[in-house]
């Protein structure tokens, strides 16, 4: 049968690059202290960051998973600042950035759906806003750095202690060179009913983006956080490597929702994790679309009991790409549950992979965990895998775990062409049913961003 | 009045030859029945009709009202107005009957705009006549259904896509005595001036219900004798071994 249409990735544009201020490149002692100064940071953060730097030093590039060692380390700028300040007000954003942001819809998002935005350029938060009422109630949406600056106490007391700095080799690099990302705080029984979101955009040529977020939803509270990211298609490439901590506390519930769609140059090594305690539930909604390369497996570690954790993942694997991707939920305590739900597509030679682990704590009691992965693919040049690791050590768990591989059978393709449709269209109904049961989950606007990007990697149509 | 001319067709799946020069006519107003013995062929004719990629065509013609059939890719020949009622349906995870058939309407119909509400009203008349659950709209197609409610569906889609020409594949294999008069409800609505259908089929039973204008006996990939509702009884009585010597005695004699 015919061959699918490649895709033509819609966010490859870029535009001169812009900065005030650059390190060279390659990653020493020096340049973290250049950053660390640029932020104006407290002794305790450029502390943190020098260990981080040895711990980085110390720890090998993971042999499992995918081969990263096309990454070359001396190669990469860790750190372009695109403006002086940031702003709250999209008129003051620079015209090229302002137009990049355009280009990718985010006023419009900002207008229609959320509650509050943020915006990176490279290396920095460029405009920050948020819903006055929200404000009002004492929620904090705002750049890791002006949280250091203004609410020093909470990101210090908090900082690194659901990744430590040491926790793998990216998480280390991220954790010696961050600069951006979000930091949110949602005060007791503070409902945030609309998301935030934050969109980081990669704009520079053999550039490493490395933001920082910390999610802190105290008691009863609830808030949605959704991260957009894509970035411009150069011959080299570029390096994601972003690190996501949320803690939330006794019966808060936070969802964490990425679309992730850089351009097919981007190495993307992003460390992401919860830590859920008494009553909480934590939820991951991941959906790896872009990039070269992607690690990605968002955990949940339940902490206090009834803590419940759930991390739904898409990813579609493209031409020359890997999607490693999955999640992990460790219980380590009584009646908790989680359930993992994972659908994949791998097209025109891309390869995916389900990767994840369930593990309790000794002699927990009343373990609940479902995993379900799923994988269609569309060809015969294409790959999937499932690692389904399980670690249990106690008697009192329900654990089901459930693969299926599936391909797109002719037999399939036969019956929808014969009903009209063209085989585009049949391959297309076919992966949009296989997707159907988790997009189903998204909220509205995002299930239809989803399956507009789905629909822009399957036909190869520029909207 | 509309044609469908199968001229000396030949095809082959993995170098075998199966279809070894066919020869049949349908028009509208008229139904036939195409009977035979397992791995005669018959289904073989439907997906080569309809244009099932498997097989190769190494011979012989195909003219629906004129235009050639075989020049046309699979959706071309649907929305030239052939149908085939597959023998075996297949399932479609996460795609609901009501979102597949009104995509499938689109792309018969592409120079008319979809009417929504007529097309609802239309789809709940259409399953209230087969006797299916409304239900069925928001259920995934196929998935899960019995064999009989497969080929109900069949029907169904058939009924709403009206075409010039329906083959029907073993649509009453598997079928109890009041799901096959059912489906032969749904096949009798679609008769008329403008429907042409060749039923496939092993059994008396359907047609019964669907009494077929010409009756065409295949074996070995050849029709070896055709005629009326009288072929039917010898065959019953007598076997296909039988009607397949006689016919080729009275051809080689
Ligand atoms: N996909 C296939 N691969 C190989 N042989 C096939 C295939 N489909 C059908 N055949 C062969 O073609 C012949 C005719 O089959 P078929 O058309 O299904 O017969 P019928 O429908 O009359 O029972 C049989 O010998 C069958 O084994
Ligand atoms: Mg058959």
């Amino acid at each position: 049968m015919a061959e699918l249409k490649t895709d033509d990735y819609k966010y490859g544009f870029s535009y001169p690059e812009r900065s005030v201020f650059k390190t060279r490149k390659g990653l020493d002692e020096e340049i973290i202290r250049q950053i660390s100064a640029h932020k104006d940071e407290p002794e305790w953060m450029l502390e943190f960051r020098l260990k981080s730097l040895e711990a980085f030093r110390r720890q090998s590039v993971p042999e499992w998973g995918v081969d990263l060692s096309g990454i070359n380390f001396e190669d990469i700028y860790y750190y372009i600042k695109p403006t002086e300040d940031q702003t709250r007000s999209w008129e003051d954003v620079p015209d090229d950035i302002k137009e990049t942001f355009d280009r990718i819809g985010i006023p419009e998002a900002e207008r229609k759906f959320l509650a509050g935005v943020g915006a990176q350029y490279d290396s920095e938060v460029v405009y920050h806003n948020l819903k006055d009422h929200l404000e009002e109630q004492g929620v904090i949406f705002c750049d890791p750095e002006t949280a250091v600056r203004e609410h020093g106490d909470i990101v210090r007391e908090h900082f690194g202690t659901v990744i430590p700095y040491g926790d793998n080799k990216f998480a280390s690099l991220n954790s010696a060179v961050w600069s951006g990302g979000s930091f949110v705080y949602v005060p007791k029984g503070v409902h945030v009913d609309i998301p935030l979101q934050a969109y980081f955009r990669i704009n520079s040529k053999n550039f490493g983006q490395f933001e920082r977020t910390l999610i802190i939803a105290e008691e009863g509270s609830f808030v949605h956080y959704i991260e957009g990211c894509t970035a411009p298609t150069f011959s080299t490439d570029s390096l994601h490597s972003a690190v996501v901590e949320i803690i939330a506390k006794k019966d808060a519930r936070v969802r964490y929702s990425t679309i992730q769609n850089w351009s097919d140059n981007v190495y993307n090594l992003v460390t992401k994790r919860a830590h859920a305690y008494e009553g909480a539930t934590v939820e991951w909604v991941d959906g790896n679309l872009g990039s070269k390369k992607t690690m990605k497996y968002p955990s949940v570690f339940l902490l206090g009991e009834r803590a419940h954790g759930e991390i739904l993942s898409i990813a579609f694997a493209g031409k020359g790409q890997e999607q490693d991707t999955g999640g992990k939920i460790i219980h380590a305590a009584d009646n908790t549950s989680s359930v993992i739900t994972s659908k994949s597509i791998s097209k025109d030679g891309g390869s995916s992979a389900y990767r994840g682990l369930i593990k309790t704590k000794p002699g927990v009691q009343n373990v609940r965990s479902a995993v379900v992965c799923d994988a269609l693919i569309l060809d015969e040049k294409s790959h999937s895998h499932t690692y389904p690791y399980m670690e249990i050590s106690t008697d009192d768990a329900s654990i089901e775990h459930e693969a299926r591989v599936s391909r797109i059978s002719e037999s399939q393709l036969f019956y929808l062409m014969s009903r009209g449709l063209s085989e585009e269209e049949a391959s297309m109904m076919i992966v949009n049913g296989f997707i159907d049961p988790l997009v189903k989950q998204l909220p509205m606007e995002y299930a239809v961003e989803l399956n507009r990007l789905i629909e822009l990697e399957m036909e190869g149509s520029v909207g | 009045m509309n044609t469908l001319e199968i001229r000396n067709l030949k095809a082959e799946i993995e170098d075998k030859a199966i279809l070894k020069g066919i020869n049949l006519t349908l028009r509208s107003g008229e139904v036939h029945a195409l009977m035979g013995p397992n791995g005669s062929g018959k289904s073989t004719l439907a997906n080569v009709l309809m244009g099932h990629p498997e097989y190769r065509v190494t011979g012989g013609e195909v003219f629906l009202n004129g235009e050639n059939l075989l020049e046309m890719d699979i959706p071309e020949r649907a929305v030239a107005g052939l149908f085939l009622a597959f023998q075996y349906p297949v399932e479609i995870p996460g795609v609901t009957v009501g979102k597949f058939l009104k995509r499938s309407l689109e792309a018969l119909r592409p120079d008319e705009k979809l009417n929504l509400t007529s097309y609802i009203k239309e789809l709940r008349e259409g399953m209230e006549f087969l006797e299916m659950d409304q239900n069925f709209i928001n259920r995934n197609l196929n998935e899960g259904f019995s064999g009989g409610e497969k080929k109900r569906m069949e029907i169904l889609q058939m009924l709403m896509m009206k075409p010039l020409f329906s083959i029907m594949d073993e649509t009453d294999s598997g079928l109890d005595m009041d799901a096959l008069k059912i489906v032969s409800k749904g096949i009798n609505a679609l008769r008329g001036d403008s429907f042409g259908g060749l039923i496939i089929t092993h059994y008396q039973r359907i047609l019964d219900y669907v009494k077929p204008d010409h009756v065409h006996i295949m074996y070995d990939g050849e029709i070896v004798t055709s005629g009326g509702m009288d072929l039917i009884e010898d065959l019953e009585s007598k076997g296909y071994d039988w009607v397949n010597e006689t016919a080729r005695e009275a051809v080689h004699g």
